[in-house]
């Protein structure tokens, strides 16, 4: 009997913690990012995540007047959590691909990225040709895609859990070459002091590469973002943001 | 849950199968190999014998598995004097540094679980060596080691299943085993679910072979003791 008391006492106890977790969760918006992607999303000294979209989060959210949190979340669970409704929005400089758009839904861009080559300097590579080289890229990008369908079976490709341990491993020299995204890549080579060692080889390409935000199919949360997207590119605020981190437009 | 996805990648998840059982076979057979003598020299009476293996079991025991992965393949590279040495073309390969990180964590815990097993023969049986005048060699050989391995097996087959789990582990460098594989196809195809449940009851099918092989050498080895189970006398 006192046993029965205490299971549904602990049960009704723990029922009522969840919706009051859940009804918190309701009034704030989660913006999810990544926290391994300078200068767009990284972690700070103190453990908060800075950046590119960590200042366009907050910008948005001051626009549309509402109380947000950002989070960090490892790449490859960003999709899988948004849909579990971990958070409801992902700003971590992901691409706009057919593929994802079938499971979320994006804002308009809010950058445009672009892939190119990273190797070292002095290496002269055929792009067209890399045959028994070794390439790197994170897992679960438009740059390891990319390489899965044009070099598999030729090249060898290995494939990081995040793109820190990719250039990592670019410098003990297990790699040959990378595939990355540009702005990441030259925010590496200015800060990293590796600069001078490794270089962008070839052109960059999928220069159409749209970054949009993601948000959950059918959310309404994508008009009030695209909303305040136009607001801040209009007034200003977008801009100063892309100052502090280019020294050029990647809109 | 779309259970397509399954079939389509079911041959790409058995080659990562196959991955994760070289890595778990390879470390396990090292791993025993290496764990034997660690265990002997723990039991030492000499305090500086005993010493090195009380250090290298407290280490690999305790820092998880994840950091010492990380330190043989993130950490050695770092050094040029690590990238210029002839060991350089083993510790660029991904496979051998998770070899090498397994290896040494699994005969840390391997050598602890035979040294019990050394340590739990009773008093008795090594009095009963000794009267009869064998060599520590030969009561090595003929009494203690035979006795241990069959008091180390339950927890021997726990540690192998253990390492089988923690092989997973072998992912985060860029390895595709079992858990790479599954990863790596769910970048593209977006369904956690179905895939980690499918890699999930590959490797419970895994476990299921270890226990049951382990099952029949548990018989085998301690068919002195009967039967397994335990009577319980009838009361009045």
């Amino acid at each position: 009997m006192k046993l029965k008391t205490i299971i549904i006492g602990s049960a009704l106890f723990v029922g009522a913690a969840l919706t009051g977790v859940s009804a918190q969760a309701a009034e704030k918006i989660r913006f999810a990012t990544e926290g391994a992607w300078a200068p767009f999303n990284y972690i700070d000294s103190a453990g908060k995540p800075q950046g590119f979209d960590v200042d366009i989060a907050h910008a948005l959210c001051k626009q549309m007047k509402a109380d947000c949190e950002v989070v960090t979340q490892d790449w490859d669970g960003l999709i899988p959590g948004l849909k579990v409704r971990k958070f409801d929005a992902i700003i971590a400089s992901m691409s706009i691909t057919p593929d994802r758009e079938k499971v979320v839904d994006f804002t308009n861009k809010y950058y445009s990225g672009g892939l190119r080559f990273l190797g070292r300097t002095g290496e002269k590579f055929d792009l067209k040709n890399l045959d028994g080289k070794t390439i790197g890229a994170q897992r679960a990008t438009l740059a390891a895609q990319y390489l899965e369908d044009h070099y598999t079976g030729k090249a060898k490709l290995k494939f990081y859990d995040n793109q820190d341990n990719v250039y990592l491993d670019l410098v003990s020299g297990r790699l040959d070459i990378v595939l990355s995204d540009e702005l990441p890549t030259y925010n590496w080579l200015k800060t990293s002091g590796n600069g001078k060692k490794f270089d962008f080889k070839g052109a960059a390409f999928m220069k159409n590469d749209k970054i949009g935000i993601a948000v959950r199919k059918g959310d309404k949360l994508k008009d009030k973002l695209n909303e305040a997207l136009k607001e801040i590119l209009a007034n200003g605020t977008y801009q100063k943001i892309n100052a502090k981190y280019f020294p050029f437009s990647i809109y | 849950m779309d259970f397509s996805v399954i079939v389509e990648y079911f041959p790409r998840l058995l080659e990562g199968a196959w991955v994760s059982l070289q890595l778990v076979i390879l470390s396990i057979v090292l791993g025993g190999a290496l764990a034997l003598p660690v265990a002997l020299a723990r039991i030492s009476p000499v305090l500086w014998i005993r010493a090195v293996p009380f250090a290298y079991i407290f280490f690999f025991r305790g820092t998880p598995l994840l950091v010492q992965i990380f330190l043989v393949y993130y950490g050695a590279s770092q050094f040029d004097a690590v990238r210029d040495s002839f060991l350089w073309p083993i510790l660029r390969e991904p496979f051998w540094c998770a070899i090498i990180a397994f290896t040494l964590n699994t005969s840390a815990y391997t050598a602890e679980i035979f040294r019990g097993a050394i340590q739990a023969i009773p008093q008795g049986e090594v009095e009963a060596c000794k009267v009869v005048g064998m060599s520590k060699a030969q009561m090595y050989r003929r009494v203690l080691l035979p006795r241990a391995f069959g008091i180390v097996l339950p927890a021997y087959g726990n540690e192998i299943i253990l390492m089988l789990k923690g092989s997973a582990l072998a992912s985060t460098i860029t390895i595709l085993d079992l858990t790479g594989m599954a990863r790596t196809i769910i970048a593209r195809t977006y369904t956690p679910m179905e895939i980690f449940l499918a890699a999930g009851v590959i490797y419970l099918a895994i476990s299921i072979v270890i226990i049951a092989i382990f099952r029949q050498i548990e018989k085998r080895q301690n068919r002195y003791l009967g039967t397994v189970s335990i009577k319980v006398p009838n009361k009045g």
